[in-house]
């Protein structure tokens, strides 16, 4: 369902990647390995269609996204390195303009268990510029769990800065999307013990792209 | 698409509810400026009548371009823009959400403000009417071109002075048909054809600017 | 303007052949700059009849309009390129808009001296409030701005799109500022100091301004296709033909 044809990356002076093709399919995980530098966020940022290729293009359902932004948008969340959260306003406020931003607005009972989900509904009426890193991490995925609809989740360096239980949190959470045929894309330095069918990996420092089982 | 243009004014808007210093600041700065201008030419009646619109108007200018810097700046830093380009409606509509709020807490306070500072100056009433009238119709069109300055400059090393020097030859033609309104009711002509001119640039900024800042964003985040 | 010539356009849009193209052009262009300019002067300075009111300090317009003239058309130009620029996506309009700005802002600063110059004999004073000099220290902001912005962004490909959105919310300006300046000028002018039509237009006179105008043309065309070409092997000195060119130099 998303497809990408002869992807070419130029970074000012140089050229993070060329001729990168993949295709991903409902109910399959896309993680994106290389070195640091290698060019996995802007892959991830051509992705999202924040960032044109230099060459190449990506189609989703077979239409190029460059034609519908919106409409590809709506069908996408993203969460990168930054978590997207204002520090003046609560974690619950954070996430429901989030959502509703978003496009899925939640109301209070779905948000608070997003909020729980991740551990942290007790921070809920706290701002988020008192929270420490894991926890506005939890913030900005909580999101996801209020998401199961969209298909497509992208994520950059998801599990950074978060404990074990969230760890282990973050991945129920991608495995059941990937179950209810959802896609995911993520970058990681971790291994990923997501259970799921299919496992794509695309990894920039060998510019190979291959479909391991998993 | 109404309801996410609502979405982003009530988020802006908390926002400067929870940090009341940001209203303040463009309030404080405009009244001091106006008030060095006395001090600098003298308090002399007649002469600060004559003064009064510029002098008022360029304060709203100066007051409305060191606000820009809280227009995206801040949401580019902490990742909220790059959430606001994914969202799934025309970037514009966000923009015009984003100047909307800024207007709110930098304009419209200025527009209250006038009177009173225009009675410092000796102004006559009609005169002091005319002045808000322009500047309810002038300041939308300062925060509507100010943020095309501010999308442009996104994350640019030097961005505060860079904007005044994109921005402030844009703000010229208000200027002046701002300050002739209220010359031209102080002179005892009317100041209509002013403030229909004022209302074109309105009508004209509303198009065509938020269009121009979405696309800057866009490259800005590029 | 036009860079079309016996070959398909396309061929030309490529920043390698534009190079070749540009270093074989610009000599001609100079040579026509040198000619038309010392035509337009020698018609200023010795033909054109000595003015009944401004003596001989008029002459001054035979540079200060042509210079004023070739700073708006300039930002026009440069508006029309940095327009192709972003909707087509080639680097070489933007590199040509980039290498026209700085001669724009020259033939600006030339028209606010040459105004200056102008108006000490005739109006005792240095500076004259009067629409076209004020547009012109107008046009010249637009200008600097659209040069420091470049200059300010480090990515090449932001820098050209943002200037390019910028030079066109400008060309959009221009004619509103320039109306505005005209009409504050026509209300606030007590005795008419107006620069644009003090000398009665003489046949010879206006000969004069447009020989002179077309020379400012040569000239801004020489010397935008000798920057473009810095700039192109600035920009490109990564790719091979550029590193052969060099190393050819030496």
């Amino acid at each position: 369902m998303l497809e990408a044809r002869h992807l070419e990356c130029t970074r000012g002076e140089k050229k993070l990647f060329r001729d990168l093709s993949f295709k991903l399919g409902r109910g399959q995980l896309l993680r994106v390995a290389g070195a640091n530098g290698s060019g996995k966020t802007s892959l991830l940022r051509i992705m999202c269609g924040l960032l044109s290729p230099s060459a190449g293009e990506l189609r989703w359902q077979g239409r190029p996204i460059r034609a519908e932004r919106e409409e590809y948008s709506r069908n996408l969340v993203f969460i990168g390195h930054l978590n997207g959260l204002k520090d003046d306003l609560t974690a619950l406020e954070n996430l429901r303009f989030g959502a509703a931003l978003g496009g899925v607005p939640a109301d209070l009972d779905h948000a608070l268990a997003g909020l729980d989900r991740f551990g942290i509904a007790h921070c809920a009426e706290l701002p988020a510029k008192v929270l420490s890193q894991g926890q506005r991490r939890r913030v900005a995925l909580a999101r996801l769990a209020l998401s199961p609809k969209v298909p497509l989740w992208i994520l950059d360096e998801p599990f950074s800065a978060l404990d074990v239980t969230a760890v282990a949190e973050l991945e129920r959470l991608l495995a059941a999307h990937i179950a209810s045929g959802g896609m995911v894309v993520l970058t990681t330095h971790q291994e990923v013990q997501v259970v799921t069918h299919a496992v794509l990996r695309v990894d920039l420092d060998l510019h190979t792209a291959a479909l391991l089982a998993a | 698409m109404i309801r996410t243009l609502g979405w982003v004014i009530r988020r802006d808007l908390l926002l400067v509810f929870r940090r009341r210093g940001d209203v303040v600041n463009a309030l404080v700065f405009f009244i001091i400026v106006v008030s060095l201008f006395p001090l600098g030419v003298g308090p002399e009646a007649a002469q600060l009548r004559n003064m009064a619109p510029g002098v008022l108007w360029v304060a709203a200018l100066l007051a409305c371009m060191l606000s820009l810097a809280r227009l995206f700046a801040p949401d580019h830093q902490d990742g909220t823009l790059e959430q606001m380009l994914l969202a799934g409606e025309p970037l514009v509509i966000l923009v015009m959400g984003k100047v909307i709020s800024h207007w709110l807490v930098s304009g419209l306070p200025l527009v209250l403000m006038a009177p009173l500072l225009g009675l410092q100056f000796d102004l006559p009433g009609d005169a002091l009417a005319v002045l808000c009238l322009s500047l309810l119709i002038g300041t939308p069109v300062l925060s509507l071109v100010g943020s095309v300055g501010a999308a442009l400059t996104l994350g640019v090393r030097g961005s505060g002075a860079l904007v005044a020097l994109l921005v402030l030859p844009l703000y010229v033609p208000v200027l002046i048909f701002g300050a002739g309104s209220v010359g031209a009711v102080a002179a005892g002509l009317g100041a209509e054809p002013h403030l229909m001119l004022l209302g074109g640039f309105l009508a004209l900024a509303l198009v065509l600017a938020p269009w121009a800042s979405a696309a800057a964003l866009r490259i800005a985040m590029e | 303007m036009s860079k079309s010539k016996r070959v398909s356009w396309f061929y030309f849009s490529s920043p390698q052949t534009f190079y070749g193209l540009a270093g074989r052009l610009q000599p001609w262009f100079s040579a026509l700059a040198v000619i038309f300019c010392v035509v337009g002067l020698y018609i200023g300075f010795f033909i054109a009849p000595t003015d009944a009111q401004q003596g001989e300090s008029y002459r001054i317009i035979f540079i200060h309009v042509p210079s004023a003239w070739m700073s708006m058309f300039i930002y026009l130009v440069m508006g029309f390129w940095c327009g192709v620029g972003l909707v087509f996506n080639t680097r070489l309009s933007s590199m040509w808009a980039t290498a026209l700005a700085p001669t724009g802002a020259l033939f600006t600063f030339i028209a606010l001296w040459t105004g200056a110059l102008w108006g000490k004999p005739t109006w005792g004073t240095w500076w004259v409030w009067d629409a076209r000099l004020t547009s012109e220290l107008i046009l010249l902001f637009l200008y600097i701005g659209f040069m420091a912005l470049q200059a300010a962004i480090d990515d090449q490909r932001r820098a050209d799109k943002a200037g390019a959105v910028l030079a066109l919310v400008g060309v959009i300006n221009v004619p509103i500022i320039y109306f505005s300046v005209k009409w504050w000028s026509t209300l606030h002018q007590g005795s008419s100091v107006s620069m644009k039509s003090a000398p009665t237009m003489a046949m010879t006179m206006f000969a004069g301004m447009i020989v002179m105008a077309l020379g400012f043309w040569m000239y801004s065309i020489a010397t935008a296709l000798s920057r473009v070409r810095c700039v192109i092997l600035e920009r490109e000195r990564h790719t091979e033909w550029v590193m052969a060119e060099i190393g050819e130099r030496k």
